[in-house]
């Protein structure tokens, strides 16, 4: 299988307070990885990485075998942030737009786009009202359809499924397993254990250290537990006995 | 195309802030009347008292017009100046013609003189002669130095351009990080620079508008004189409005909310209305007075009072507008590379 994301070494400084620490993972093509950990493990500051907007203070990160950060890969990526980054004087169709404009579509293939992913994440009828008066689900489900809108190779996901109803994020997953079938890359964070279940590979991410990696099965058998929140325990646990 | 996005954008939402889009537009205009209105009625009708031993004098001036009081007594005349009851005294005791002004308020000194001198014009031919060498001014309070609108109007213009600007852009800019679009922004392919000139461009559109709209209002509304081109006052005030809004979107990246973008106003604006020449710069000190050639205001409400008051034409002013761009231009790079901080790309 082909690798499109490989994380060597890295580490991430800001002034003297260590964020991240010889992180080594590698996301193959077509595959749904999870970093799972709580929040202030650094899980966001890995995946702004990976994104190309923040840099590794020492190792390196190649996406699409270039070294990032690399403007032309960055056209490859669709990056949802943790904070629905939209503006909320425009109206949901104008922020898809806007961010489709970024990325160089325009005319009848801007419009087709719109319409798709507007779809997907079940936001059709409200593509006119204003973007303030979205509800938390609204707009989380809006920044996914923005981050869909180019049809990037790589899906970088941060939290997506905080706020959403149980039934909807059962959606979007179901829209991600679809995605990654038709060739997308995906890799998202989470901090809810049950979810991650649902990816193909899990990254355990605790206090800026990847404490264990591996298919949830794998991880679970190895551990010999029944839950992926046992497993994350079991190397959580390890690790403080060291 | 990612900076046309952007422009489109930043007009979308601006047309849709309704508030903002006033206070850009309508503040500057009420601001410039209610200073207009303290600083000059020119409906002002002065009292004046005449003191002559010429008969025929004080009828002709007393015919010309309603404002003379004729006084036969010439301490009664002093006395009512000092109470305020009059604003001006005329003494025509031939050969000599002394004006006594009350002084305090710039606005009546301006309505009696003028008054005073269009009477005398009226003056039949055999009389003006004697009576038209030129009028002995006396003030009783203050001095002919006084401003008025006419001289602080123009510097006015260009301030409230350039402070309604700054804080927009700045306030806009500094939302566009707190809220987590600009991160957004930067996990796309979009440039730096791009980004920068999308916001110059973009609120650029706002700013000929805004320059446009207050220049016409002080000029046809407020009756500012005005001896020169309006479209070459249209031109400084918007390189003026264009530095603003790259110096607000460049410090508005050292700022961490709206209230810190406001902590700047007292640092980086209201001096500028010290050293940009609205007040006398020559007369402070020595070690101070250099500040005033990097004050960007300096430069355009100095062309602005040229064009309007000594009717300067653009071989005057083109030193200020080069000036006024090298500043722009200097401010949109360090904010191209002050986004750095966000990302190194």
């Amino acid at each position: 299988m082909k690798s499109v994301i490989e994380v060597n070494n890295v580490s991430k400084n800001y002034q003297s307070h260590q964020v991240l620490q010889n992180i080594e993972l590698t996301v193959n093509k077509n595959e749904i990885y999870g970093l799972l950990g709580p929040s202030g493990a650094g899980k966001t500051t890995l995946v702004k990485m990976i994104a190309g907007i923040e840099t590794p203070t020492t190792g390196s990160i190649s996406v699409l075998d270039s070294i990032m950060p690399k403007l032309n890969t960055m056209k490859q990526i669709g990056f949802m942030a943790q904070s629905d980054a939209l503006y909320g004087e425009l109206s949901g169709k104008e922020n898809l737009e806007f961010f489709s404009s970024i990325y160089g579509l325009k005319g009848q293939k801007q419009k087709d786009r719109i319409n798709q992913v507007s779809k997907l994440v079940n936001l059709t009828n409200f593509l006119e009202k204003p973007v303030n008066q979205y509800s938390g689900g609204m707009k989380r489900r809006l920044s996914l359809a923005a981050a869909l809108l180019h049809e990037p190779k790589i899906l970088i996901l941060d939290e997506p499924t905080v706020g959403i109803d149980p039934v909807l994020r059962q959606s979007i997953w179901d829209e991600l397993n679809k995605l990654s079938k038709s060739g997308t890359t995906i890799l998202v964070t989470t901090h809810v254990m049950d979810e991650a279940e649902k990816c193909g590979q899990l990254g355990m991410l605790r206090d800026g250290k990847l404490i264990a990696s591996g298919s949830p099965k794998d991880l679970k058998d190895t551990t010999s537990s029944a839950t992926i929140e046992e497993a994350f325990l079991y190397y959580g646990g390890a690790h403080h006995a060291n | 195309m990612r900076i046309k996005a952007l422009v489109i954008r930043i007009i979308r939402q601006f047309v849709r802030d309704k508030r903002t889009l006033a206070m850009m537009f309508i503040a500057p205009l009420f601001i410039l009347t209610l200073v207009n209105l303290v600083f000059s009625s020119n409906d002002y009708e002065p009292k004046i008292g005449l003191v002559s031993d010429q008969q025929m004098v004080v009828d002709k001036l007393k015919s010309s017009d309603k404002a003379f009081k004729s006084y036969q007594n010439r301490s009664k005349a002093h006395q009512d100046l000092s109470e305020e009851k009059l604003d001006a005294i005329l003494e025509v005791e031939l050969p000599s013609t002394t004006i006594t002004l009350e002084g305090s308020n710039p606005s009546a000194n301006k309505a009696s003189i003028i008054t005073i001198e269009k009477a005398l014009k009226s003056m039949p031919t055999q009389d003006t002669e004697k009576t038209q060498v030129n009028p002995e001014i006396h003030y009783l309070h203050g001095s002919a130095d006084m401003e008025s609108f006419d001289y602080i109007g123009p510097f006015l213009i260009g301030f409230f351009i350039f402070f309604f600007v700054f804080l927009i852009s700045g306030v806009s800019f500094l939302r566009e990080r707190t809220t987590g679009t600009l991160e957004r922004l930067l996990a796309t392919p979009m440039r730096r620079w791009e980004m920068v000139v999308g916001y110059v461009l973009g609120f650029g559109i706002f700013t000929i508008i805004q320059s446009a709209i207050i220049v016409s209002f002080a000029i046809y509304v407020l009756d500012i004189m005005m001896a020169g081109s309006i479209w070459l006052v249209i031109l400084i005030t918007l390189m003026l409005a264009i530095t603003a809004l790259s110096l607000g979107t460049l410090l508005s990246a050292f700022a961490k909310n709206e209230l810190q973008m406001i902590q700047f106003i007292p640092l980086v604006v209201v001096p500028q209305v010290f050293f940009s020449g609205l007040f006398t710069i020559e007369t402070m000190a020595d070690w101070l007075q250099p500040l005033s050639y990097i004050m960007p205001l300096t430069y355009g409400g100095e062309a602005i009072r040229d064009i309007m008051i000594q009717g300067d034409g653009w071989g005057d002013i083109y030193g200020n507008v080069l000036v006024l761009l090298g500043f722009s231009l200097l401010f949109m790079i360090l904010n191209v590379l002050a986004l750095k901080k966000h990302r190194k790309l």
